[in-house]
């Protein structure tokens, strides 16, 4: 699957694209936790992360489907 | 509905075409434009980024929902991207309606909403430095308890 970050926790990430193995029954909560265990720093964009599986909103326990899109998707500031 | 987000300058003869109905006595149009200063600081420029396809998955939502809920004949909502300096339409909004009363406020419900939802987001760059903005009204720091929105 893949992860898109974007703006603020691109920029922190210092990566706007990673690649992850996917597993059955995997939840985006549980993407998240195995790319924070990688990289700890990106854990204070957390509590107000909102996230898209394959450019829809979903919650963290939404199902992340194999070969999906995840973006994780900082307080947005358009306008 | 013309949506899209672009690079490209805005232009609002564009947007207004592309509203343009008989049925229509109304056409509101709405800039959102880069301003000099923010919560007290210069700002320089503006820098936005989008998830180009899902920004524009969602307000064509949004425009969708806006049409019904106000009864709208048609209504283009144009996002730019990348740096933008002072005085820049960075968010172009045209609604056409059979009376203003619902192009106003399908208007402002549009804005509002594109705050919320739109995966676009700014940068602003000081003199001194630059900050990603984090929209106060954005569903991210909605969701957020208090004490950690800072």
């Amino acid at each position: 699957m893949t992860v898109l970050l974007f703006a603020s926790i691109a920029e922190a990430a210092g990566a706007r694209r990673i690649e992850l193995p996917v597993a059955a029954g995997d939840t985006v909560a549980a993407v998240r936790e195995r790319l924070l265990a990688d990289r700890p720093a990106l854990r204070r964009f957390v509590p107000t992360l909102m996230y898209a599986v394959n450019e829809e909103y979903v919650r963290d326990d939404a199902a992340v489907p194999d070969g999906a899109t995840l973006a994780l998707i900082p307080p947005v500031s358009g306008g | 509905m013309l949506v899209r987000v672009t690079a490209d300058e805005l232009r609002a003869d564009e947007a207004i075409a592309a509203v343009a109905s008989p049925a229509a006595g109304a056409i509101d149009l709405f800039l959102g434009v880069v301003r000099d200063n923010n919560l007290g600081r210069r700002v320089g420029h503006l820098v936005y980024e989008a998830y180009p396809s899902m920004a524009e998955k969602v307000m064509a939502e949004i425009g969708a929902e806006a049409k019904e809920r106000f009864g709208l004949e048609a209504c283009a909502i144009l996002h730019r991207t990348g740096r933008l300096e002072i005085g820049e339409t960075s968010l172009l909004i045209a609604i056409s309606s059979a009376h203003r009363a619902s192009a106003f406020e399908g208007g402002r419900w549009l804005v509002d909403t594109i705050k919320k939802k739109v995966p676009v987001w700014k940068k602003e760059v000081w003199e001194d430095g630059e900050a990603w903005i984090e929209g106060p009204e954005s569903l991210g720091m909605q969701q957020a308890p208090a004490g950690l929105t800072g």
